[in-house]
């Protein structure tokens, strides 16, 4: 491996010789575990209260965090990471997915399960169509970037952190899963324009 | 390379559990997109029937494989099946809560269900496939 080229994330860079070095990390933060639970337990309870400020409340920091968060990955941490050099892409790494694993589930159910309570309890789920409409691109717009996220961002993460676990990771398949990362980050950043223009439409019938 | 020669050598597994998922996400919105008005079932029942199909052919191509890191796909299956269930029942609660239908709620649980168990088996296979393997005796 020595002075052979490699490509970790989307920039080919230059190994050292010898492997980087990987600091010890945790694949699930096991200390914010009952932060989760707490979030949760809050939203049943707002569920169950059903009451317009806490419905809003876990509707509005739930959808905005998720929003500005795949924003500033999609068009801002995604380019800076494919321009690091491996020992500061895998220092960045260990220390963000961890927490990306439990931060963007816990976010996205508290936006839609609040959401849900949220729009039975303004009304606003039983207007007609035409108007209707947004709120089915609302879920049209959410359940393409599911797919995404889910389907092809969140299993890159997984497969990236197990890999950097072992003792000899594989240069070449992280550098093909980080660009994954990178490009569908990107994707979910766009969408989630459309998600702002829905959601201020909708709050301004 | 040995990682590109493994991955010729597993069924499409993540492939399948992707188009489970666009399947119940279809479904899912399409119902959504009519509540509280009356939902046509006839489309959610081919997607929710296809998904089902998809769901069992794909578990069954995964049976079929021996050399495999089963331990790390238990491991990854176990820990996301406990995240995406509770989200899955999160979701199932809220719906019951919003009046809608016995016979669309069922609709929605079930695809909820497929989602639950989908989206840990996309996630144990995709780390798993990079994985030393064992034999299949250590399934």
């Amino acid at each position: 491996m020595v002075g052979e080229t490699q490509t970790l994330g989307s920039a080919p860079v230059a190994s050292a010789a010898g492997a980087p070095a990987i600091p010890d990390f945790e694949i699930v933060p096991m200390k914010a575990l009952p932060i989760v639970g707490i979030v949760v337990a809050a939203l049943v309870v707002a569920i169950e209260y059903n009451r317009l400020w806490p419905l809003e409340f876990f509707h509005i920091v739930g959808g905005g965090m998720w929003t500005a968060i795949d924003l500033f990955v999609g068009f801002i941490i995604g380019p800076i990471l494919g321009r690091l050099s491996i020992q500061a892409r895998i220092e960045f790494l260990i220390r963000f997915m961890p927490k990306m694993v439990l931060l963007m589930p816990t976010l996205v159910t508290m936006t839609l399960v609040a959401g849900w309570q949220l729009a039975n309890y303004t009304g606003d789920i039983a207007v007609a169509y035409p108007d209707h409409w947004w709120l089915t691109a609302s879920y049209a717009v959410v359940g393409v970037m599911s797919v995404i996220a889910i389907g092809i961002l969140e299993p890159a993460n997984l497969a990236v952190l197990f890999e950097l676990k072992k003792p000899r990771p594989d240069a070449e398949l992280i550098g093909k899963l980080m660009r994954r990362f990178v490009y569908t980050a990107g994707i979910t950043g766009a969408m989630q324009v459309a998600t702002l223009v829905i959601m201020t439409r909708i709050a301004t019938w | 390379m040995v990682t590109e020669q493994r991955e010729r050598d597993l069924p499409p597994v993540s492939e399948l559990a992707i188009a489970t998922m666009i399947l119940v996400v279809i479904g899912g919105t399409f119902i959504a997109g009519h509540v509280p008005k009356h939902v046509p079932l006839l489309l959610p029942s081919i997607l929710l029937a296809a998904a089902c199909v998809l769901l069992i052919a794909n578990l069954f191509l995964l049976s079929r494989v021996t050399a495999f890191s089963w331990s790390t796909f238990r491991l990854v299956f176990s820990r996301s099946l406990a995240g995406y269930g509770v989200i899955a029942g999160l979701l199932t609660y809220v719906f019951i809560r919003g009046d809608i239908p016995n016979d669309v709620m069922a609709f929605l649980a079930a695809m909820l269900l497929i989602f639950a168990l989908d989206i840990p088996l996309l996630f144990a296979f995709s780390v798993a496939r990079y994985q030393p393997a064992e034999s299949g005796a250590q399934r």
